[in-house]
C-alpha cells in the first residue's frame, strides 16, 4: 500500500481500488512504524470504501487495529447515501473521560492519599461482576437510557452544572430504549455505577505542567500541583450488547458477502435498522453518561468525608470517545449534517462553536486524553483547524502496542505497584494480573500522541497531569 | 448432517503438544485476547472455547460445580453458532454472577434449513463473590474467527476485552 508523506506528521493513502476517498493518518514517523505493524491502515482503507463517506477516512495518532474500523478512526457519512456502522463506534459505546478539578494542592492530600483511594475503592464498585450499588427496576433503567446524566442529577447524583460541562449535556435526545434488547437491559441492570475492568480507571492526579495558562485557567486549572480527578469508563455490558445485537441484525438483513471484515457490517443511515441502531446507541451513550455522573458524585462524597470538604470540585468536562453523532460540518463549501463516527477519537470543537459550554466558548472545547495506567494524561483544547483536518477530532489515549498476553509474560502486578509507589503513586486494584496487563510499557507513548495532535493542530496542549493515586477496575 | 456427540468427560485430555493451558492456548493480539481451542469433535472444541473465554475472567479450575445451566443457542452458520455460544458465558456471568467451571453434554446439530443448533450444560457457581476476577470480556467478535475441521478440530476466536 502506498503511503505518501504530506508533511512531517501527515501521511496519505491515495485513493485506489474501491476507495471513494483517500485515507489520512496523523502520526510521527515513530507512531507510523507501530501503526504499520497491524491492520490499522488496511482498515482505514476499508472505511474509505463505504457508501457516502465524506472528504477522507481519518486516522488519529494513537490508532491501532480494531474490528471493522480501526481504533482511532474518524469518518463522516452523508445522511442520504451514507451508512451507520456499529463497528465504527466500537463495543464500548460512549467509553469516555470525565475530569473534575479541585481546590486542593498536592500538599493538602499527600497524607490522606491512601485513605482517599481506599474510600473511593469502597464507594465506587470496581472490577467486573461486583455489581452496582443501586438495584434498578426495568422502568428506571428505561428512564436512564432516555435521559442519561439528567436522570442521575434529578436523583441526587451531582448538580445541574455538571450537565452543562458534559458533551451533549449528558443526554443524547435521539435515544429510544425500545430498540434496546432485553438481553442488553439485563446486562445493564447490575452494572450501573461501576467502572469495569481492562483499561478503565479512576485517578487522583496532580497538574505537572501548564502549557497554556490562559486556557488552563478558563478550564479551572490554575497551578502546578493542583489536584484533579479523572474517571475513564463506558456503558458496560449494556453497550457491548447493543453493539453485538446490531452487528447481528445488520448481518441478517444485509449479509456479509463482499465485506472484507465481518464487523465492517453497516446499514444505510436512513433505513429503519440504521435508525434503530442509532437510537439504541444513543441510549447506551446515555447509560454511560449516567454511569460517570454517579461515580463522580461518589468521588466528591469521599473527598468531603476524608478531607472535610469537596469545595471547588467542579467538573471541567466529560467527553465521549466511542460514538456516532449527527453533526453539521462545512463540506464542499456548504454546511451539511453528516453522521460522524468517532471510534477511539475525541471531539475537538474550536473556539466559538455553539456546542461548547459558554464559559469555554472563547477558547475551544476541553479535550481529555487519558494516558495508560500510572502514566501522564493530558488536557488539550479543540481548534478551528481541526474542522478541516479531521471533522473536529483528535486522539483519545495512548493506544496499545503490546498484547495483554505479552504484558503478562513480562510484568508482575505487584512489581508494578512497587515501582509506582516509589514514584509516589498509590495503586488499588482487584487484580494483580489486570495491573500487569495494563503496564505502561504495553502502550504507545502518550506524550508522542499529544505532541502530534498539537503539531498538526487537531488539538492543542493545555496541561499535563500525573497520577498520585490510581484505582484500576 | 449430525455431528458426533462429545464424550462425557470431565477432564479433557491434552490434544495438541506445545505451550497450552489445558485444551486451549492464548495467542498474541495487540489490543484484545485471541485464543485457539481444540477438540476431537466440534463439540469438544466449542466447549474448550467456552472455558478459554471464562479463563480470561477467573480461574476456571477453582470454581465449584454447584449449579447447572442449560444453554441453547442457534446460528446461521458455525461461526455465528460459536459466537452465540461464547456470549452465553458472558451473559450468565454478568446477569447472574454465574462462574463457569465446566461444560458438559454439548451437542451440535444442523437444521433442515442449514442453520445450526447447540445444546450444552454449564456447570459452575453463581455465588456473586469468592472468585477473584482478573479481567473482563466485553464481547465475542468475528475478527480472525476460524473453525478448522482438521485433526484436532481447532477454533480460533478474538474477544474484545
Amino acid at each position: 500500500m502506498e503511503i505518501r508523506k504530506m508533511s512531517e506528521f501527515i501521511w496519505e493513502i491515495p485513493k485506489h481500488g474501491n476507495m471513494r476517498v483517500p485515507a489520512v493518518l496523523y502520526a510521527s514517523a515513530k507512531l507510523l512504524e507501530s501503526v504499520k505493524r497491524d491492520m490499522t491502515l488496511e482498515q482505514a482503507k476499508n472505511v474509505a470504501c463505504l457508501p457516502g463517506i465524506q472528504r477522507m477516512s481519518y486516522v488519529m495518532p494513537d490508532a491501532h487495529q480494531g474490528y471493522g474500523f480501526p481504533i482511532g478512526g474518524v469518518a463522516a457519512f452523508d445522511l442520504e447515501e451514507g451508512i451507520i456502522s456499529p463497528g465504527g463506534v466500537g463495543y464500548d459505546i460512549n467509553c469516555g473521560v470525565r475530569l473534575l478539578r479541585t481546590d486542593f494542592t498536592e500538599e493538602d492530600i499527600t497524607a490522606k492519599r491512601k485513605e482517599l483511594l481506599a474510600e473511593i475503592f469502597k464507594e465506587v464498585p470496581a472490577g467486573v461482576g461486583k455489581g452496582g450499588i443501586t438495584k434498578l427496576s426495568r422502568d428506571v433503567l428505561m428512564d436512564i437510557l432516555t435521559r442519561g446524566a439528567e436522570w442521575a442529577v434529578e436523583n441526587g447524583y451531582g448538580s445541574r452544572e455538571d450537565l452543562l460541562m458534559t458533551e451533549e449535556g449528558g443526554r443524547m435526545k435521539d435515544a429510544d430504549p425500545r430498540f434496546v434488547s432485553h438481553r442488553a437491559l439485563e446486562r445493564g441492570i447490575p452494572q450501573l455505577g461501576t467502572l469495569g475492568a481492562g483499561n478503565h480507571f479512576l485517578e487522583i492526579q496532580k497538574v505537572s505542567d501548564i502549557y497554556d495558562p490562559v486556557v488552563a485557567r478558563a478550564f479551572g486549572i490554575d497551578a502546578v500541583g493542583q489536584i484533579l480527578v479523572m474517571i475513564h469508563c463506558g456503558s458496560r455490558g449494556l453497550g457491548h450488547q447493543v453493539a453485538s445485537d446490531y452487528i447481528e441484525k445488520m448481518e441478517n438483513a444485509f449479509g456479509t458477502k463482499g465485506l472484507p471484515d465481518r464487523e465492517l457490517i453497516y446499514a444505510p443511515i436512513r433505513s429503519s435498522l440504521g435508525e434503530q441502531y442509532y437510537q439504541s446507541m444513543c441510549a447506551a451513550v446515555n447509560y454511560a453518561f449516567a454511569n460517570r455522573q454517579m461515580i463522580a458524585h461518589w468521588v466528591r462524597n469521599v473527598f468531603a468525608k476524608v478531607t472535610g470538604s469537596s469545595r471547588g470540585m467542579r467538573q471541567v468536562y466529560d467527553v465521549c470517545h466511542n460514538v456516532a453523532k449527527l453533526e453539521t460540518h462545512p463540506i464542499d463549501g456548504q454546511m451539511r449534517q453528516v453522521c460522524i463516527h468517532r471510534k477511539g477519537a475525541t471531539r475537538s470543537f474550536g473556539p466559538g462553536h455553539p456546542e461548547i459550554p459558554e464559559i469555554y466558548r472563547a477558547y475551544g472545547q476541553p479535550v481529555i486524553i487519558p494516558g495508560s495506567m500510572g502514566t501522564a494524561s493530558y488536557i488539550l483544547v479543540g481548534t478551528e483547524e481541526a474542522e478541516a483536518l479531521s471533522f473536529s477530532s483528535t486522539a483519545h489515549g495512548a493506544g496499545r502496542v503490546m498484547s495483554r498476553h505479552e504484558a503478562l509474560r513480562r510484568f508482575r502486578g505487584e512489581q508494578i505497584r512497587d515501582e509506582l509507589q516509589k514514584k509516589g503513586i498509590e495503586l488499588q486494584s482487584t487484580s494483580w494480573k489486570g495491573v500487569a496487563e495494563e503496564a505502561a510499557a504495553a502502550y504507545k507513548d502518550v506524550d508522542e500522541v499529544v505532541r502530534v495532535s498539537h503539531e498538526v493542530g487537531i488539538g492543542r496542549l493545555v496541561a499535563r497531569v500525573v497520577p498520585v493515586g490510581v484505582m484500576k477496575g | 448432517m449430525e455431528f458426533q456427540a462429545a464424550d462425557d468427560r470431565n477432564h479433557p485430555i491434552l490434544l495438541t503438544p506445545g505451550k497450552m493451558n489445558g485444551n486451549f492456548r492464548y495467542l498474541d493480539h495487540t489490543a484484545d485476547a485471541k485464543f485457539q481451542a481444540f477438540g476431537r469433535t466440534l463439540e469438544e472444541a466449542f466447549s474448550n472455547a467456552a472455558l478459554a473465554t471464562a479463563s480470561l475472567m477467573w480461574d476456571v479450575e477453582s470454581v465449584e460445580k454447584r449449579t447447572q445451566r442449560k444453554v441453547q443457542v442457534r446460528g446461521r452458520d458455525l461461526e455465528q453458532l460459536l459466537l452465540h455460544f461464547l456470549e452465553e458465558v458472558i451473559y450468565a456471568f454478568e446477569t447472574e454472577s454465574f462462574h463457569l467451571a465446566a461444560v458438559e453434554g454439548t451437542k451440535i446439530e444442523e437444521d433442515e434449513d442449514g442453520a445450526y443448533r447447540l445444546e450444552a450444560f454449564f456447570l459452575g457457581d453463581d455465588r456473586p463473590s469468592g472468585y477473584p476476577l482478573h479481567g473482563e470480556v466485553k464481547a465475542i467478535t468475528y475478527n480472525e474467527m476460524k473453525i478448522q475441521r482438521n485433526d484436532p478440530i481447532t477454533v480460533q476466536v478474538v474477544v474484545d476485552i
